[in-house]
């Protein structure tokens, strides 16, 4: 492989570009295949907490099939799952709640710990899907960045929805969240919920690109933090990126694809990557894909060796 | 003099970097503040709305409830009779916590207590062994709009009361001379559960009655009360207080023994 910077390095990162572009109508949808896959994911979800709720869905019989909503909720009559952002808020009020809602946080935030924490974010939330519209619609629109918001701006939001908690005594972000509103409002019925939706909408696709999931929600610090542990990764092969760029610019949190970085370390490292597979399906030389983190490595070190030896 | 420009300008150009964190400092601490009042204040403004609010059997008090709620909305799927409901968010009642309405869907107070087992938090506290030990609300009738009060026969209040005899009770007036035999529905709060199917049921226009949180319509009389002819409490010339705080009296202020109004009755002088 040649060095960056040099004329064989960029003609072949135009080359995988031209790749991207000329891709057929089949190709393009292949590509989005990991976008269909979340949407039918978050549907599904609010689709079984509907069901339940109005349509009296059961499995096993006489037993509820998903009864509850995101902030806690149990699965067939026996798995009990719960937020542990809210369940961590409540605590901070000074209760201690429920074993069976203790039980049901640990669950959740192990099963996220697996797959990655802010799977929540692209595969699960049902605001992520209202952000991602706004994003698509103002790449669409080209429209321009009007200003720069640090995105670690999160972190103190998450802090002090955690402050906030233990002061006034309800859990801060639980009772402003529009991740609760939206679901709560789809599953349970109406409200005006959706007014903080088509704020959030707004603000993304004029204000801030990604401004809400990328900026500011503390849920998706929250899973960010949990995320940077987790086994589920986007792995990053060296010897086949071209530096083609396809993949920062459709991702939703660039700053995760520093280049330097992941040369460094072969995989996406940073939690605030949510697994949305957006770049995986696109990349034209197939060096992004998922993978478990301890393959990683083995992987790495096969491929670099191979490419040495070629 | 080079030597001291120099130092001048290296010391302001500190003092330029030092200035500016400071800037940065206090314009981030007035972000932090005032994002963190705005919180704290739709976080108020949104708990106030409580004190109307009828929760189901079992609900802790106001704080431990509106702390301990994960606002999941088990407790609705389990209600059988759709009673229950989540409030919306912009409503007048605290977002999305349960609530019921009982001119609507009074709680027909299932024995099994489908929404308490329901609750993953304890916000409905398993602690309600008995679904006629529920305290959701209090039964307050409007004298002026009851027709029993009025002097007409209805009492259907009365008898739809799932605790007729404890909690609604009939107080019956006979028939005088030239006037109706009166038959006044009383409700007892230490047997009322708050259910509402008194107030679902009211003929009038208006529910004539209602139930309403404890804390709006229950008063308290305080402990120095005493009640001597109530049955609980004997009547006897020599009632000490015992379980009454000790008096304590300034005894510098006043020679001892000559402490005017003080047990004189009591003490065989009279």
């Amino acid at each position: 492989m040649s060095g960056p910077g040099t004329y064989q390095a960029r003609t072949d990162a135009l080359a995988s570009s031209e790749k991207v572009h000329a891709m057929t109508l089949g190709q393009r949808f292949w590509s989005w295949r990991y976008i269909v896959l979340r949407r039918i994911c978050q549907v599904g979800i609010l689709l079984l907490f509907f069901g339940t709720a109005h349509w009296a869905w059961e499995l096993p019989a006489k037993t509820p099939l998903l009864s509850g909503n995101l902030s806690a909720s149990e699965f067939m009559g026996l798995i009990p799952l719960a937020d542990p952002l809210a369940v961590l808020q409540i605590f901070l009020t000074g209760h201690v709640l429920q074993t069976e809602t203790l039980l049901g946080a640990a669950i959740v935030f192990v099963l996220y710990l697996l797959v990655g924490g802010r799977v929540f974010c692209a595969w699960v939330c049902p605001v992520n899907m209202v952000t991602d519209l706004a994003g698509w619609l103002r790449a669409k629109l080209d429209i321009r960045a009007q200003f720069h918001v640090n995105r670690n701006v999160r972190y103190f939001i998450l802090a002090a929805a955690l402050v906030l908690s233990a002061i006034t005594g309800v859990a801060a972000f639980e009772w402003v969240s529009p991740v609760g509103m939206m679901h709560r409002e789809i599953v349970f019925g109406l409200g005006v919920g959706f007014l903080a939706l088509v704020s959030i909408f707004l603000f993304d696709l004029l204000i801030l690109k990604n401004g809400w999931c990328g900026h500011l929600c503390p849920l998706g610090a929250f899973w960010g933090l949990v995320g940077k542990a987790s086994l589920v990764k986007v792995r990053f092969d060296k010897t086949t990126c071209t530096h083609c760029g396809e993949c920062a610019k459709v991702c939703p949190e660039p700053q995760v694809l520093n280049l330097k970085k992941l040369e460094e370390r072969g995989v996406v490292w940073s939690g605030e990557c949510s697994n949305c597979g957006r770049c995986t399906a696109l990349c034209p030389e197939g060096s992004l894909a998922f993978d478990l983190r301890p393959l990683i490595r083995q992987h790495n070190a096969r491929s670099e060796h191979s490419g040495a030896s070629s | 003099m080079i030597n001291l420009c120099l130092m001048v300008r290296t010391m302001s150009e500190k003092s330029v970097t030092r200035r500016d964190f400071l800037v940065k400092a206090a314009q981030g601490t007035a972000m932090a503040a005032t994002g963190g009042l705005l919180w704290v204040y739709l976080l108020k403004q949104e708990a106030r709305a409580h004190p109307y609010a009828l929760r189901p059997p079992g609900a802790l008090d106001e704080k431990d409830f509106n702390a301990a709620c994960i606002k999941c909305g088990q407790c609705v799927n389990a209600c059988p009779f759709d009673t229950l409901k989540l409030a919306g968010s912009g409503a007048d009642l605290p977002i999305g916590m349960p609530f019921f309405i009982p001119r609507e869907i009074p709680c027909y107070l299932c024995p099994d207590i489908p929404c308490m087992k329901a609750c993953p938090t304890g916000a409905l506290s398993p602690e309600l062994k008995h679904i006629n030990d529920s305290r959701m609300g209090l039964a307050v009738i409007d004298l002026e709009n009851c027709l029993s009060w009025k002097g007409l026969r209805c009492e259907i209040c009365h008898r739809e009361c799932p605790l007729k005899g404890k909690a609604i009770t009939l107080e019956t007036h006979p028939r005088q001379i030239s006037k109706h035999a009166m038959f006044y529905p009383i409700v007892n709060s230490d047997a009322c559960t708050g259910c509402g199917i008194c107030e679902k049921a009211c003929p009038t226009t208006e529910a004539a009655i209602r139930i309403l949180p404890h804390k709006l319509v229950q008063g308290k009389i305080g402990d120095h009360y005493r009640l001597g002819w109530t049955f609980d409490t004997e009547i006897t010339q020599d009632f000490k207080p015992s379980d009454a705080p000790p008096p304590t009296p300034s005894i510098d202020a006043v020679p001892k023994g000559k402490a005017p109004g003080q047990d004189y009755l009591n003490e065989g002088e009279l």
